[in-house]
């Protein structure tokens, strides 16, 4: 199904957060995930099921001022 | 090149319960390469960094190597919001913020308009507000203006953060006496000046105000030699500090001779 990551469109076959995570290289990454606009948790990222046209944000640690 | 030690006695300054030493506030951004920035940060004796989160992006993960080199310094890190421009966007990227960080410091932005980058001081209130009630232990990126720093010590900062001016332009502290009246009025809040600042005497003159530390990024990431100018930027708050606490004689606008007059040859 199609969804939007991080802004970019995508085609994925996961049917939860924590499957997508795992489907995009992410499985062990330090980021921090939200759905449509509100943050999930890691520990929420099983039971957050991921529908055609979510938005999904991957936001890792940056450079800040 | 060696880091910075201080030289004065021990001068803790203390953040929500956390003391540090240092004075100085450091940005991670902008700088040549990891390595530079990792020597600039040592140089400069800093014990706060300031990090943001952006979108990972899918092969690098360049996040992932920026956080490896960040903990390995052993600092304390401050998130920040950069870039927010509504209360929504700035509470959620805070909450993020708190779980890839793993703290309740947040470096408040909500930013108003885009040419001075300068705070939308309602949302900023707001979002306050609503982190604060939520367990955040909020660092607001301010103005100098009272009123809105009375809102937001009773939104629950505990922290003031006041432009000296508009981020990344190396101005210095364009209004002296707005920051001045802001420490007289609030004598006992924790004030940091963040943003502006351009070259070591600009956060010399803050640390002389009275202001109890120092954020800066740019004015380091920038210059010719950063990690030469991340030193000499703690050598100036820390002679700014130690001016302050000396209390400095008032100006005036006559002369007064410093060599004694009496007993002066004359020759006439």
């Amino acid at each position: 199904m199609k969804i939007i990551v991080n802004g970019e469109a995508a085609e994925i076959r996961a049917a939860t957060l924590a499957e997508l995570m795992a489907e995009l290289g992410y499985a062990d990454a330090i980021v921090a995930t939200a759905v449509n606009g509100a943050m999930v948790r890691k520990a929420k990222r099983d039971a957050t099921p991921i529908a055609a046209g979510d938005r999904v944000e991957i936001l890792a640690p940056m450079q800040g001022g | 090149m060696d880091a910075y030690t201080p030289h004065a006695a021990a001068d803790p300054v203390e953040f929500y319960g956390t003391q540090v030493q240092s004075r100085l506030l450091l940005g991670t951004a902008q700088y040549p390469s990891p390595a530079i920035l990792a020597e600039a940060i040592r140089a400069s004796a800093a014990e706060i960094v300031t990090v943001s989160l952006r979108r990972e992006s899918g092969a690098a993960k360049a996040g992932q190597s920026f956080w490896q080199l960040i903990r390995d310094l052993g600092v304390k890190v401050l998130p920040n919001t950069a870039g927010c421009k509504t209360v929504k966007e700035a509470v959620t990227t805070a909450e993020m913020a708190r779980e890839l960080f793993d703290t309740p410091w947040i470096k408040l932005e909500v930013i108003g308009e885009d040419d001075t980058l300068q705070p939308d001081v309602f949302g900023l209130v707001e979002a306050a507000r609503l982190l604060s009630r939520d367990g955040f232990q909020v660092f607001p990126y301010t103005t100098d203006d009272l009123i809105v720093a009375d809102k937001l010590l009773a939104a629950g900062c505990e922290v003031l953060m006041p432009w000296g001016a508009p981020i990344g332009s190396g101005r210095g502290l364009n209004n002296p006496y707005g920051l001045r009246s802001m420490r007289a009025h609030f004598p006992r809040v924790p004030l940091v000046v963040d943003a502006g600042v351009g070259v070591p005497s600009h956060a010399a003159a803050a640390m002389e105000l009275g202001y109890d530390a120092v954020l800066l990024n740019t004015a380091v990431a920038k210059a010719g030699d950063p990690v030469k100018m991340a030193r000499a930027f703690a050598l100036a708050i820390e002679a700014g500090r130690e001016g302050f606490r000396a209390d400095p004689m008032e100006a005036r606008d006559m002369a007064a001779p410093s060599t004694p007059v009496m007993g002066q040859a004359h020759f006439g």
